[in-house]
């Protein structure tokens, strides 16, 4: 689960991670008003997406107009957040469409001295969380991990132990970070550490990083998503979720219990199992289709959920047919084809439907659709089930 | 031979009052897997499709001598049921459960790595030496005794791979579904070693996916250890980058864990890498054919 920065940040101030003051907006009004209550002479408005790359990223409606800028009065804050609020910011994380812009962060300028990268995830293949740094912060981490990876600098750490002083010692070294703020380093580093236990992260990047002037440690931008398998157990953090960033379709189907990630092509696609629907998208791939979706039914696939799922494909305006692959294991080949056909009915389908079944009772549930009077087109195996769709979206 | 488990292997189920467990229970007793108990705390004295319950698995251990585990228990209760296993003197525990948060696992990962004994999964579909022992959800009729080593971190891809190699003729010697979640017990190198020295198993088939680093640690393992013919598949080439595919550990990260890049890992290891999903049981033959 994704939160917006400004909520990050008040996790991190309630975690005692320094961060900046800033106030959030969602009127050009508003942003004035925050600009005066900061008192500072300089403020950062900052369009609060759930998507990165804001700097860097444009208006669509005002493109001389950037996801984060400067301001040195109330009334340029005003102006500011006036060209974002209601807008879309396109960024290279955010595709061709960028998102809209429902709120802004006023924040406190400060003085840079320095910037670093500090982010925090679960290293898998050691099986702990690691906490990573680098002296090459504010550009995109990803590039530096690419092109100079020794300038990052990594220590693993146990959750229930946290990082030990001798680590940030070691990290502080490498960095160059030296007198005082070796004890701000040890204060933001250890808190940052403890908070992603504690609300069960998977992720908490703070870029920058900034050293001010006086040699603190203070966060600049702070990006925390948490393990969505862990959010049972932080129903406050759960309360987070800004649906307004999310995908309408997947937002449906997560209610239902189903798994859907939508894609841009215009084959709609239905398969039960994670592993076999990215198969199924890929095969589709391999024979000249586009995929419109991945779509997990899971291992219950039930007429109301099937009815669900078909709603959900062909909500979609792009999907010219739909491919059905199921292995039915424990589950019936039977059922299944009980379970497209009312669904069939209820949603009434206006695209060819192609359906695949394979396993238990296969042959009689291949008969079932086959005598049902209903236009579907079934296939025998995974790669006739491949070209007959792909020929069917094709001729739509 | 097969690994892990066989027809000798003692099972209990974890859970087995709950609606999963008892169902899937049934279905390992009727391929032949000899389910010893059963343990649901405060549940000891009942009885599940003939088998005892108990409160704990030390009791259970005790009264039935079971080895071997299979774990329904709900995910919020998941890694102390493994602990539990572990502490029980349990050696191969298969956790089904989809959904246990990942820092829990940090813990239980530690424990079994200092210990003797294999975690399978969580969020697995289990493990089955074909015509022995089942111990998970997969359908068990689809499998046929042979010789592919089957390493997979899917479940009805899983089947479909199994499924064709019975097809061909092939057969399987034991399949274990590794599980779909980023920090799982045990890893595709893990279960190479073992394929390398069992008789049964003529070829390994290792089935993988988007996110993480897995594969492309195999493949250099395989690269300097292994001398059976190896295929593979790997699953999500057409999978977005940030995205969650259905799998908690199926994701694509900073770049890192792309199909390409595994599949690269891979044919550089010299491992016969199937284009398709439908071509999975012909690339063991090809792999076969060519050592």
């Amino acid at each position: 689960m994704k939160i917006h920065e400004f909520q990050a940040k008040q996790i991190l101030r309630d975690a005692g991670v320094p961060v900046l003051r800033g106030v959030v907006a969602t009127s050009a009004g508003d942003a004035a008003k925050a600009f005066t209550e900061l008192g500072a002479p300089v403020a950062v408005v900052k369009a609060q997406i759930h998507a990165g790359g804001r700097g860097k990223g444009q208006i669509r409606e005002c493109p001389e107009q950037r996801g984060v800028q400067l301001v040195r009065s109330a009334q340029e804050a005003a102006s500011v957040a006036g060209r974002m609020l209601g807008n879309r910011l396109v960024t290279t994380q955010t595709g061709p469409d960028g998102q809209t812009v429902r709120q802004v962060l006023v924040e406190e300028g400060c003085d840079i001295a320095r910037e670093l990268y500090l982010g925090i995830v679960v290293d898998r293949a050691a099986a702990k969380p690691v906490l990573m740094v680098s002296s090459e912060g504010g550009v995109e981490i990803e590039k530096v991990a690419a092109e100079t990876p020794e300038k990052i600098f990594k220590e693993h750490f146990h959750p229930q132990v946290g990082l030990l002083d001798y680590q940030v010692r070691k990290l502080c070294q490498k960095l160059q970070i030296g007198g005082g703020s070796v004890r701000s380093a040890a204060k933001f580093m250890q808190a940052l550490c403890r908070a992603f236990v504690k609300y069960d992260c998977s992720l908490a990047e703070i870029n920058p990083l900034v050293v001010t002037g006086r040699g603190e440690m203070v966060a600049l931008d702070a990006k925390i998503n948490f393990d969505d398998n862990a959010l049972f157990r932080h129903p406050d953090i759960a309360q987070l979720r800004d649906l307004s960033e999310e995908e309408p379709a997947e937002i449906r189907a997560g209610k239902a219990g189903l798994s859907y990630v939508k894609l841009n092509g215009n084959i709609g696609c239905l398969v039960n199992g994670a592993g076999l629907a990215m198969s199924t998208m890929d095969i589709i791939k391999l024979h000249g289709g586009e995929p419109a979706n991945f779509l997990d039914v899971g291992g219950g696939a039930d007429t109301e959920q099937v009815t669900e799922a078909f709603s959900i494909l062909l909500s979609d305006p792009n999907v010219k047919a739909v491919l059905v692959n199921i292995f039915g294991g424990i589950m019936q080949c039977t059922t299944i084809a009980q379970a497209i056909l009312e669904a069939y009915r209820t949603v009434g389908f206006n695209v060819p439907l192609v359906v695949r079944l394979e396993g238990t009772r296969v042959e009689e549930g291949r008969k079932i659709l086959a005598e049902s009077g209903v236009n579907i087109i079934t296939a025998d195996g995974l790669t006739d089930a491949a070209q007959k769709v792909v020929a069917a979206a094709t001729a739509a | 031979m097969s690994i892990l488990v066989n027809r000798d292997t003692r099972v209990i189920c974890q859970g087995i009052t709950g609606k999963a467990g008892a169902f899937h229970t049934k279905g390992c007793l009727d391929y032949g897997t000899d389910i010893v108990g059963g343990v649901t705390p405060g549940k000891a004295g009942a009885t599940v499709e003939g088998v005892p319950v108990f409160d704990t698995i030390t009791e259970a251990v005790e009264k039935t001598g079971a080895n071997a585990t299979m774990i329904f228990v709900p995910a919020a209760f998941t890694a102390d049921a493994i602990l539990e296993a572990v502490d029980a003197g349990i050696q191969v525990i298969v956790a089904i459960t989809e959904g246990v948060p990942v820092l829990d696992m940090i813990h239980v990962y530690d424990v079994v790595k200092r210990s003797d004994v294999t975690l399978i999964g969580p969020n697995c579909p289990g493990i089955i030496t074909a015509e022995e022992c089942k111990i998970g959800i997969m359908p068990g009729y689809i499998h046929r005794r042979g010789c592919v080593g089957v390493i997979s971190r899917s479940g009805t891809l899983t089947y479909e791979a199994v499924w064709q190699t019975t097809s061909l003729g092939l057969g399987q010697s034991t399949c274990v579904g590794l599980g779909g979640d980023p920090i799982v017990g045990t890893s595709f190198i893990d279960l190479l070693k073992q394929f390398e020295t069992d008789p049964q198993t003529e070829a390994i088939l290792m089935i993988g996916e988007i996110g993480g680093s897995a594969e492309e640690e195999a493949a250099v393992f395989i690269k300097q250890h292994v001398t059976k013919p190896v295929a593979a598949f790997i699953a999500g080439r057409t999978a977005p980058p940030g995205k969650r595919m259905g799998h908690a550990g199926a994701i694509i990260s900073g770049g890192k864990g792309t199909a390409a890049e595994k599949i690269d890992a891979l044919r550089q290891a010299g491992i016969e890498v199937a284009e398709s999903p439908a071509d999975m049981g012909q690339a063991v033959q090809r792999a076969m054919q060519r050592k």
